[in-house]
Formats: C-alpha cells, structure tokens, sequence
C-alpha cells in the first residue's frame, strides 16, 4: 500500500526519468536515440516556406491579390503616423505651383511641452505636469528630439490600436468558450514566436516601413490586454452583474455602465503592458524602417557608445512612464458634475488656451529654428561618463565577478545544458505525458506530448533543448527572486513606489542598453543572456504578485483583521490564497517574457531557437524562422498548459474555483 | 473679434510660408519627385557612403530619405521596391543573400564601390608574450597559447569569438582542418562581438577573435591579423590543396568587395540618380581617412560626408554630369 502511494507521485517519474536519462545514453547502442531519427522528421519548414511564398506571391481573391490587400492596409495604418510623424518631426514639405518646394516646420518643443503641461492641469494633477516637462525637457537639451518624436508618432498608434483591438478580444473571448479556446494559443503563438521568425513574411506583405512595424509591434504588444481584459472580467463578481439584471440594463448598458467601471483598475494593468511592450520593440521596428530612438540605440551600441546608447535608452524609458501614467490618470480621473450654466468659453477654456499657445508658438518656429531643434552648443550629453564607470568596473574589478559568472557556469549552467542535451527525446514525451496525466488525465497528457513529439520531429530538438535549458533557468530565478519582491511590494506604499519605477525601467529600458556593459563585464556566453534574460522576465513577476495581492477586496481584510489575524497571517491565509491566480498568471507572464527574450539572446550569441530565427532570417527562408517559432510556442504552450491546470487544481482543492 | 484673430492667423502663416520656401539653385531637373529611400544601417564607414551620395543627389533636385535599415534585412526591402539605394554588401558577409538578391531581378547590381574588405582572426598585440611566433598561425598550435586564450566554457583549448553564426564564418572547418586546440564561440552580434573584444583588450587580457577591415576597432587598438596560408582557389572545396591534403578550409579567409545594390524599378524613375549611384566610386585611402574621422575623432557622419563633398568637387562633378 506505501509503495503503491510512493508509486503514484510525480517525483516517482520525476526520479525516474532523472536515472534513465542519465543511464541510457552511456550505452552506445542508445547514441542516436537522443534525437529522433532523420527518417522520421517531417520537412515541415519547407511546407511553410511554400505556404508563405504562396500568399506573397499567388494567393489572390480574384480582384486583387493577398499582398495587395496587406498593403492596402499597410497604407491604411501608415496614414496616422505619417501625419503625426510631420507634425512633430519631420514637418510637412509641399511642391507649390511654380516648382519649389515649401517646408512647414514641425511643432517647436515649447508646444509639445505645453500640451503635456496642460493635460496635466486638466487631470488636475500639477507633478504629471512636471514630470511631462522635465521628461522632455530632458530629451531636447540631449538632443534627442527629433527622435523621440519619430519615436512617439508612430508608437501612440500602435498603443492605441492595441488597447481596443486588445479589449475587443478580450471580450470575446470572455463572452464565447469557443473564441477562447481559439483565441488563446493564438495570443501565445504571438508573444513567444521570436519577431526574426515572422520578420520577413511581414516585411514582404507590409512594405519595409512603419507599417510593418506596427504590425509586428502589434504582434507582440497586444495580447497582454486581451488576457488581462477577459481575466478582469472573470473576476467581476456576479453580485454586480446581478444589480445590473436587476436595476435592468440592455447589454450595452450592462457593459459601459456596470462591468467597464468594475474592471478599470485590473484592465490598467493591460494598458500599461500594451505600452511598455511596445516601446519593448523599437529597436526591432528601428531595424526594419521605424528609426526614432531605436535607431540611436542600435547605432550607438554598434560602435560602442554605451554613454549615447544609455542616453537614448533612458528617453525611451521616459517616453513610457509618461505614456503610462498619463493614461492611468485619464482612466482613473473623477469627473466632476458641476451646476448650473456654463459658456462655451468655461467649458473648453483649456482647449482653446493651449490651441492659442500651440498656433502662436508653431508660428514663430517657423522663423526661430532653436525652438525645432536646439542648436547643438546648448545641448549637451554624458560623453564618455558611462563609459568610463563600465571601464572602471572592467578594469578593477573584473576578476571577482568573473568567479561569480564561472561559479554559475560550473555548478548550474553548464550540468543542466549537458543533462538537457543528453536525454533522449521519448523520455521527455514520456513525461510530459506523465505530468499532465497526473495533474489533469489522459486527454491534457496527451495533447503535451504531442507539441513535444512535434518539436522533436522538426530537427531542431538540440536547439530547443538548449532554449530550455537557458529559459528554464532564467524562469526560475526570475519568480524565486520577483514574488518576494512583490510580496513586500504589496505590503509597503514606499517600496511599491520604487519597485514600480525600477521595473518600468527594466521592461521599457531596451535590453541592449545593458546587455553591451553586461557583455563587457561577463563576457559573451550564457551568463551573460542569463542576466539580461532574467531581468526583464522579473518584471512581471513582481507586477502581477504585487497587483493581484492588492486587487484583494478591502472586506476580506477587514474581516480577517476583526477575526484577529495578524498582519503576517492576513498574507498567508488571506491574501495570497485569494490572489494565487493573478500570481500564477505572472508566473505565465514570467515565461512568456523569457521565451520573448529569445530574440535579445540570439543577438548575444547562444545556440537555441532564437539564433535559429535570426540565421532563417539571414537566409531569407521564411519557413525555417516560423518553424523554430513554433517551437518556442510550443515549448511556451506545453508549459503553460500544464502550470495552469495544476493552478485550476490547487484552487479547486483550496476551494476557489 | 474672432474674424480678426483668423486674419491675423492666416496672414502669419502666408507670411511665413512664402518666406521658409526654398528654391533649387541647381540646373537638373529631376525625373521625379517620388522620394529615394536611400538605406543607412549605423555603421559608421557605411553611412558616410550613403550619405555622400545621398547629399549628391539632393543637390539635383531629388527628394530623399535616410532610411534606417537592417543589413541582411535591406534585401528584402529592396526587393519589394519599399527601399530604393542598398548600403553596400560584402562578400565576406553577404554574399549569399547578394547573389539571391541580383538573382531574383528586382534588384540591381550597381557594381563595385573600389573598397577591398579583409575579415580574419585578430589579436591585440600584447597577445604575442603569450604565443610566441604570431602572427604566424602555427603559434596557435602550441597548447599553453591556447590555454591563455582559454575561458571557463572552453578550458582546456582556446577560445576563438567569431561573428554571429549567420555571417556564415568557417572558424570550426579551419580548427579541424588545422588540428588548432581552439573551440568557436559566437558572438550574436555586431555589438557583442566588438564589446567582448574591447573589454578584453581594456583589461589586457588576451584574446583571439573575428575582425574585420574597414572598422573603428582594429584602427582604434593595437593588434595584427594572423597570418594563414593564403586563401587560393579550391582551399574552400578541394581536401587535397593546402598543408592538410584530408581537408578543406586549410586557409586563411578569401577577401572579397563591397558592392552596390539598388531595387530594378527605380531605373526608369530616376534615371539620372541611378546613373550617378553606377559611378560612385571610394579609394580605399579615402575611405580610411573618413572612418577615422568619424570614430576615433568623434565627427558626427552626416559631417564628415559634407566636408568631403566641400573639398571634393573634382571628384563627384565627374558623376554629376
């Protein structure tokens, strides 16, 4: 009977798979088991490739043809930032009748700090204005304007696009089990296919420039809304929902009126990652013809300016937190009825002030270049000042931390590569099989396996290995470090506060910012994508444990407090049971992240699927780059699949659900 | 009181557009007015060449635009026809995605900018104490130079940092070929690559990795290329040439262009800019002098390539015409 119980625990197979993947490949009749045999792999990249050279090239709907269409929408989506793009940056040149050319200067950077400056009067909130202010202030005097400009034109559309067509699904898929069960491995094919994967298809379809950035943009940015908007409105409770029925609202009422309201606070988290990640992408997008700030990066980082690469980085992460928290404050602001009659002049009075400054200000930059751009001796920058801090570092220090790194490197990195290496691929179809047999039953078992079993059947199951290896790795450390993190961080206004700046920083901050220092210090290799790796995958982590524990109603608390709880047995028996799925919804996060890093590690020069994607990439062969993103995805959906059912079970089992 | 302010307004603004309107003081006239989308990818030697073109041909009534492109990724831009002047590619990197490139006949050769490029292993000199007899290639052989070139992950053999894997380097056939006790680690990028390397070099630590010639780094550090038997016809494909007879690539790297590309439709648009971008040519010297300028002195690009247009006139009228 003990042995039985013994017999039926995951460790048990856990052990077991341990042994036998230690045992089987000392004997050489097993070599070729690791891999699957060539006979048996599918050349599944080559049908993609034909697919995709199909729909650029034949696919048509009679009319016009498929690559027509995306261009035509391309166009379409150009337009807006095209125009703001002009208003803010480039300024707007016409031919005129007789053949010269006539240039309209952008707005000066005295209207665009007054606008900013007078959203915040509007908002009511005066350090928003400031905050605005010195935040651009900042990128002018560091001769960043123009960029950043570029920059915001063409990223405030792709965030507003994200939002809606983010909340839109999201709603859908809370309205049809249907359209979930479509919808969802849809958002996680889209947030873990490394961008190198899709790069060229997109490229081909949307033409080389801000379409086609968007569109990958978009790609990337907009499922985190679509996944915080139907988890939102899971969680309403049906208390409200039935006020609703009761006072008789149409569905529409019902929407607007009861659930919008109910689920703004958690819906801002989605807003929030719809604009962090998409500042996420501007160096991607910078590569394929966004330019802006993404551009000063890369640049500046090839020829190792980390001084003029930080400062670019640092207007990206300021361009953010501005977007941020300007539209967390527009969301949350209370409207204020006020009595009686007002003119035209009351009631818009803001309005029409800032269109007088911004039409009188734009008119005297027409004929004042300082005030487009600052003329260089009164910009200035940190020069050399990063960089000497990294040589300083370099230099003295440099023998300590290279025992940390090589410490890592022998005692967790380089065992759990060779041992992922190593195992033959059954075993882990084996158990993954297992696993999900024992969390859920045959059926989540046997669709697990099956991703594994395709991943195998590609031929790149070395480099997935690796990608595990590494991400795994990563993961981990990520979520031991960041829910402590964000268990104090629920608890203390103070560290909230500050935790929230460093990690805004982190997420926006483009990874190439420190990963060249890192490289400098580390040294190219796996240490080195392990840190940038865990750095940004640690930011959702500490956001959705910090989030979650404070989305806890007040009444539990207080009810908890009048039971006599003590502060600690409020966390451990009130809030964290309650705000386990937000966690675990972050533990997803923390994986999606990492899988998304894959791109940054490529770059650094590790051997797994990303670097897969960016060879595809220099090949100009789509169908191997989406084929290596699937196998991300896959590996993404396999481990998510089973974390959340064994989240689904613990709540059960913890009376929850 | 508001038709005033409206008067006021556009009177401002007819005044102030008819001033800022600017007048083409040269005689060309342009084919069209369509903008040249003309590709700079950020490095420094590549962006002088473009922009040097690209202010040329403004000066003949072309609208243009920098735009910011990927290396690899250009192609494909080319291709569809969205980017319109390519930065130039080199053998040594490129060659593949070039040739399927002229290849698909949407994009053009446009011929050789006259600038050799040499890519191969480099040292900072202080390597030599360790590995006596460099840059002959056969110091490498010996086990305590490779152990001082070592790291953690390659201890007890050397590491050699090579480009990004996709740059399609031989490091691992010319190891084999030559029995060197070296192991490749890739570099994922540019970026990387040239950190890891002046970091090294900053430290005084040695190291032995991919580099290549024009570029900041081995003009702006002390080092030296080592010194294979030379790359001749069929070391690549032919085991039995070379000092292994069993082998390929017993030899250095062959050295190769940089060539000029340009999307095929654009030909019938701006005939004359085509033209000129057919005839653009650099010495090496030249080039040299610009990348130092613009690196090691700092010079912002776009500077550095008007100042060669003012004191050059000479040489680019010869295009113009």
């Amino acid at each position: 009977m003990e042995f039985k119980k013994y017999f039926q625990s995951t460790f048990f197979f856990l052990f077991l798979f341990l042994i036998l993947s230690l045992i089987i490949p000392k004997f050489s009749i097993f070599e070729n088991l690791i891999e699957l045999p060539n006979d048996y792999k599918l050349p599944i990249a080559s049908y993609i490739s034909s697919i995709t050279k199909w729909l650029i090239e034949d696919a048509s709907f009679g009319i016009f043809s498929f690559k027509e269409l995306t261009r035509a929408l391309g166009s379409v989506f150009d337009a807006p930032s095209i125009f703001l793009k002009g208003l803010l940056a480039t300024g707007f040149k016409y031919e005129t009748t007789a053949g010269n050319s006539v240039l309209i200067q952008p707005l000066p950077w005295i209207s665009v700090i007054f606008i900013f400056v007078m959203i915040g009067v509007w908002l009511k909130d005066i350090s928003l204005s400031i905050f605005a202010s010195i935040s651009f202030l900042y990128v002018a005097f560091f001769d960043l304007w123009e960029s950043t400009m570029i920059t915001f034109a063409s990223i405030i559309i792709a965030v507003i696009i994200g939002i809606i067509l983010g909340m839109f699904l999201g709603i859908l898929s809370f309205k049809s089990i249907k359209i979930d069960k479509i919808l969802t491995p849809i958002f996680d094919f889209m947030q873990t296919m490394p961008v190198f994967a899709y790069l060229v298809p997109a490229l081909m379809l949307f033409g080389y420039g801000p379409a086609a950035a968007l569109i990958v943009t978009l790609i990337y940015a907009m499922p985190p809304m679509a996944r915080v908007t139907k988890n939102a409105l899971e969680q309403v409770n049906t208390e409200v929902v039935e006020l609703g029925q009761m006072v008789g609202c149409s569905t529409i009422q019902m929407f607007y009126k009861v659930l919008l309201p109910s689920i703004k606070p958690r819906m801002m988290l989605g807003v929030n990652q719809v604009i962090m990640l998409t500042l996420n992408m501007v160096i991607i997008a910078s590569m394929i013809g966004a330019g802006g700030l993404g551009y000063d990066v890369w640049q500046s980082l090839k020829q190792l300016r980390i001084g003029q690469g930080f400062e670019a980085g640092i207007a990206i992460t300021l361009v953010a937190i501005v977007l941020d928290r300007f539209s967390q404050k527009i969301a949350t602001r209370k409207i204020l009825y006020t009595h009686g009659e007002r003119t035209i002049f009351q009631k818009y009075k803001l309005v029409i002030v800032t269109l007088i400054v911004i039409i009188f200000t734009w008119l005297i930059g027409q004929k004042f270049s300082f005030l487009i751009t600052l003329p260089e001796n009164y910009t200035f920058s940190s020069g050399r000042f990063w960089d000497r801090i990294i040589d300083y570092i370099n230099i003295n220090y440099h023998g300590n931390i290279s025992l940390v790194r090589d410490f890592f490197f022998i005692y967790l990195l380089k065992p759990f590569k060779l041992f992922m290496l190593s195992a033959p691929w059954f075993l882990f179809v084996f158990l993954v099989f297992l696993i999900g047999f024992k969390i859920q039953g045959i059926y989540l078992g046997l669709k697990c396996s099956c991703f594994v079993l395709f991943i195998a059947m590609t031929g790149f199951w070395e480099k997935a290995m690796i990608t595990v290896y590494l991400i795994g790795i990563c993961v981990l450390l990520a979520n031991i470090i960041g829910i402590p993190i964000g268990i104090i961080a629920s608890q203390n206004e103070r560290v909230h506060n500050i935790t929230k700046v460093v990690i805004d920083t982190f997420q926006t901050l483009p990874a190439f910012v420190y990963l060249i220092p890192v490289i400098m210090i580390f040294s190219v290799g796996d240490f080195s994508a392990m840190i940038a790796v865990v750095l940004y995958a640690i930011v959702p982590a500490i956001r959705y444990t910090d989030n979650g524990i404070r989305q806890v109603p007040q009444s539990y608390i207080d009810a908890a407090t009048t039971a006599g709880c003590t502060k600690f047995q409020i966390l451990r028996r009130v809030q964290l049971p309650l705000s386990f799925p937000d966690i675990m919804l972050g533990v997803n996060q923390t994986l999606m992240m990492g899988l998304s890093m894959l791109v940054i590690t490529a770059l650094v020069g590790t051997r797994d699927l990303g670097q897969e994607t960016l060879i595809a990439l220099s090949k100009v062969d789509p169908g191997r780059g989406i084929t290596a993103g699937i196998c991300v995805a896959f590996i993404a959906i396999t481990v998510d699949r089973l974390i959340s059912a064994w989240s689904y079970k613990r709540k059960f089992e913890l009376g929850l659900a | 009181m508001k038709n005033k302010l409206i008067s006021f307004i556009v009177a401002i603004l007819f005044i102030n557009f008819s001033l800022v309107s600017i007048v083409r003081a040269d005689g060309h006239v342009p084919e069209s007015k369509d903008t040249i989308k003309i590709v700079i990818m950020g490095y420094s030697g590549d962006n002088i060449i473009m922009q040097i073109y690209g202010e040329l041909i403004s000066k003949l009534g072309y609208n243009i635009e920098y735009t910011p492109a990927d290396y690899i990724g250009q192609f494909a831009g080319m291709k569809s026809g969205d980017l319109h002047i390519g930065s130039p590619g080199w053998d040594t990197t490129a060659k593949d995605v070039m040739a399927d490139a002229w290849g698909s006949e949407t994009v053009l050769n446009m011929g050789n900018i006259g600038i050799s490029v040499f890519e191969d292993w480099w040292y900072p000199l202080y390597v030599k104490d360790k590995c006596p007899g460099l840059p002959n290639w056969e110091a490498l052989l010996d086990a305590k130079c490779a152990e001082s070139l070592g790291t953690v992950e390659t201890s007890p053999k050397g590491r050699f940092l090579e480009g990004p894997i996709e740059w399609g380097g031989t490091g691992n056939l010319r190891i084999e070929a030559l029995a060197l006790p070296f192991e490749v680690i890739n570099a994922g990028s540019d970026a990387a690559l040239g950190a890891d390397i002046v970091a090294a070099v900053k430290r005084k630590e040695p190291i032995l990795a991919w580099t290549w010639q024009p570029y900041w780094l081995p003009a702006m550090y002390p080092g030296e290329f080592v010194e294979w038997p030379e790359y001749g016809d069929g070391c690549y494909d032919d085991a039995s040439w070379g000092p292994n007879p069993n082998k390929t690539h017993d030899c250095g790297n062959p050295t190769g262009f940089m060539w000029k590309s340009a999307w095929a439709g654009g030909e019938s648009i701006w005939p004359k800019a085509y033209d000129v971008w057919r005839k653009f040519t650099l010495d090496e010297k030249t080039m040299g002098d610009l990348v130092y300028k613009s690196d090691i002195d700092g010079v912002d690009t776009m500077d550095v390539a008007k100042d060669w247009i003012a004191s050059n006139e000479k040489v680019w009228s010869e295009w113009l015409k």
